[in-house]
């Protein structure tokens, strides 16, 4: 028992090590002058795309639901924190305040949206979960892209369709503005705080699931039957790992938002959900690790492959394929298996 | 047997490998290019680095997904300027060369673009074509104080950075010059809008238009939205403009819907005077579309293809790369030439940074005056928006008849 447990948390802390690797050596490149101003502009995008994938496998792998609405949570995220930022521009000065402040509104508001979408759906059985997620990630984009928020004399108003519907007085300023979304936050986004984020995230995620609630989460999956027989409260564990899954979305919202000077809903489309539920696939369902190397490499690649013009979405494509095959096809994993015992095979001889 | 089956497996690949290489043939003039400057990037980087000898140009722009007609079209264009100019003698005496990179219509991939253009040493950048990715950049090129000219960002928020301009109207300026013309010239006085809700550029500019026509004692009657994601049937919309008396119809939006909306339009027997804007441009070149029924549009461009002083540029462009330009083209060559103006204006060199390029374009750009294809004697103010008479087209048999 003793064994088991300390192989978990060594295996714990290859994960969090190889994130302080990462962050290690980028700060390396960088004081010796060997960063390009490409690499150095992706990092924090790597870092909200791992976020992003992490959170999701745990809806995915370890709660055993499939959520086809993720950029939903993330927009929510985006949009809650960055409007908080803007309007408290005069009130706190200190931008790196601002941004901390905004990072938990930004995780609060996208688990609010996931206890109200988790409260009916959870309780259901089947895939309704992946429908509803899909018709709130639509939902949220298209009524972000007619609000309109304004702020004037202290006082928050909220309109629909247009900016003159707001009525502002002179002083007043749109924040929100349709589908133009929020234009010109301040970038607070770095690396080190991104990194942060993902070790949070990290820590969240792993310790819940190796935790009496992770468990209980994980037998839900694996036989609901036999999980509610022996007292698991269904709808409660579920409730407990889509809420946090979604405020971790929201999370890597705010690091978006602060990072561009544009934010705007359509890019939180249905192609961004399926974009983050591939990351997670192709790390391999259920494996931590494997969501953030996944997301690193496949959000690396498509930039990397710019020399190559027309036919980089083609060879993005293909290594798709090629991930999907040596991770999911039963003879590959077979040779996978057979390379790895030859190699053991040849250490303990020569051990021997 | 299971021979056969393989030898034909083996032609069919051939056949369709063969196919591929005849469907390219198109392609070739762009890849062709795009192999040279790619294999001129190479050899700058290779051949002991000397930034000096040339001027960097960058452009950033959509050129594949959705938006791809807008980014390729700038692409073309900014290629053909660069390459009139450097046959020319170049600008100020040096050469220039060129990299486009694509963002998808992504602002987070224009900012990729934006960083790997800066490897590339980039001094000066046209782009990004549209206005989200835009303002993105801009934010980006502002903190690195690099100057920027967008030729079709239209947003108001686009040139609010001191280092950024443009070459095309603003959205509010296009909807308060709509409103002007329909009232100078008495086209109507009951006005229907159809606008898509989903756009920025929509929007903007129906909120000046609709601010304009009031002062001007225009009376806008119905206003009815769509968006992108259901932009294929307009009959509700049409219904309640025809219900509501307009005798004109405004539509600020892009031509694509803008055919479907003429066709419903002629189903339901309704023909009141259709007004668009510079996003009409390229409503004859839709496929499939009766372009009888564009007759009597009218629409508010910098450009059209047809007009009289534009025919050297669309013939060179045609010969190029085998298509109609559009305005986004127009504007973009424009921008090739108010940068080689404002070059020779402040006697920039190609061995300056480009933050000293960035302080020198400022000031020259505020004092040129160019003759383009989008508007003659145009200017530039100190923001950044540009000066030029607003045109008017109409079309009469199948072509753009300037007013």
């Amino acid at each position: 028992m003793d064994s088991v447990k300390r192989k978990k948390l060594v295996d714990h802390w290859i994960t969090y090590g190889v994130v302080i690797l990462g962050w290690i050596i980028v700060q390396a490149l960088g004081a010796t002058g060997h960063m390009t101003n490409q690499i150095n502009g992706l990092l924090v995008p790597i870092c909200m795309y791992v976020i992003l994938a992490v959170s999701l496998n745990l809806t995915v792998g370890i709660s055993g639901e499939l959520s086809l609405g993720h950029a939903g949570f993330m927009c929510v995220g985006a949009f809650s924190g960055s409007f908080f930022t803007k309007l408290m521009a005069e009130s706190i000065p200190s931008l790196s305040v601002r941004f901390a402040i905004a990072l938990v509104i930004g995780a609060l508001v996208a688990a609010f949206f996931g206890v109200l979408i988790g409260i009916p759906v959870l309780r259901l059985r089947g895939d309704y979960l992946a429908i509803v997620t899909l018709a709130f990630g639509e939902i949220i984009k298209n009524v972000m892209n007619v609000i309109y928020v304004g702020v004037d004399n202290g006082a928050i108003r909220i309109a629909m369709e247009k900016k003159s519907n707001l009525n502002l007085s002179e002083n007043g300023r749109v924040i929100i503005e349709g589908a133009m979304g929020i234009t010109k936050t301040p970038k607070a986004s770095t690396f080190t705080i991104g990194v942060v984020l993902v070790l949070l995230t990290l820590f969240i995620v792993l310790n819940l699931i190796h935790s009496r609630t992770g468990r209980a989460i994980m037998a839900i999956r694996d036989n609901r039957i036999a999980a509610e027989s022996v007292g698991v409260n269904i709808t409660k564990y579920k409730l407990l790992a889509f809420s946090i899954s979604a405020s971790l979305a929201g999370m890597a919202g705010v690091l978006y938002s602060h990072n561009l000077a544009s934010l705007a809903a359509e890019k939180f489309n249905y192609n961004m959900s399926i974009l983050i539920l591939v990351y997670v696939v192709l790390g391999g369902i259920g494996n931590i690790r494997g969501s953030i190397i996944s997301a690193v490499i496949l959000t690396l690649l498509p930039e990397l492959l710019r020399g190559l013009n027309n036919y980089r979405m083609l060879i993005y494509a293909i290594v798709l394929i090629i991930m999907m095959i040596l991770n999911s096809a039963p003879s590959a994993i077979a040779a996978r298996g057979r390379l790895l015992e030859r190699f053991q095979r040849k250490n303990t001889k020569e051990a021997a | 047997m299971r021979r056969f089956v393989g030898l034909g497996l083996a032609v069919a690949m051939a056949a369709s490998l063969t196919a591929c290489g005849g469907g390219n043939a198109t392609d070739a003039t762009t890849a062709g290019t795009e192999a040279k400057a790619d294999a001129e990037d190479a050899g700058g980087n290779a051949g002991g680095a000397e930034p000096g000898d040339a001027f960097r140009i960058g452009m950033i722009g959509p050129l594949t997904g959705d938006a791809a007609a807008y980014g390729l079209g700038v692409r073309n264009a900014i290629e053909l300027a660069i390459n009139e100019v450097n046959e020319a003698g170049g600008m100020n005496g040096f050469q220039v060369e060129y990299n486009p990179q694509d963002d998808e219509h992504d602002p987070e991939k224009a900012v990729n673009a934006y960083n790997t253009l800066k490897d590339w040493d980039m001094q000066i950048l046209i782009g990004a074509v549209t206005s989200k990715p835009c303002i993105a950049v801009s934010a980006e090129s502002a903190s690195d104080n690099l100057f920027q000219i967008t030729p079709s960002g239209s947003a108001v928020e686009c040139i609010s950075e001191p280092n950024v301009f443009r070459v095309c109207f603003s959205d509010p300026d296009q909807g308060k010059a709509s409103a002007q013309y329909i009232s100078e010239n008495k086209l109507a006085t009951k006005i229907g809008v159809i606008y898509d809700s989903s756009t920025e550029y929509s929007t903007g500019i129906l909120e000046s238009f609709q601010a304009e026509a009031q002062a001007v004692g225009l009376e806008v009657v119905a206003e009815e939205a769509f968006t992108a994601d259901n932009a294929t049937d307009f009959s509700v919309q049409i219904d309640n403009c025809k219900e509501a008396g307009a005798e004109l119809l405004f539509m600020p939006f892009y031509y694509t819907e803008a055919s479907t909306v003429l066709k419903q339009c002629a189903d339901k027997e309704y023909a009141p005077i259709f007004f668009g804007v510079d996003g009409m441009d390229g409503i004859l070149s839709v496929k499939n579309f009766d372009t009888s029924l564009a007759e009597g549009v009218m629409l508010l461009t910098p450009f059209s293809a047809d007009e009289a002083g534009s025919q050297a540029f669309v013939e060179a462009y045609k010969a190029a790369y085998n298509d109609v330009p559009n305005q986004f083209a127009a504007d973009a060559y424009d921008a090739v030439y108010a940068v080689k103006a404002a070059i020779e204006q402040a006697k920039i060199t190609p061995d300056m940074s480009a933050s000293d390029i960035c302080d020198a374009m400022k000031v020259a750009m505020t004092e040129i005056t160019i003759d383009g294809l989008t508007g003659s004697d145009m200017t530039w103010t100190e923001e950044g928006e540009p000066n030029k008479e607003p045109k008017a087209a109409k079309i009469e048999n199948g072509v753009y008849v300037m007013q």
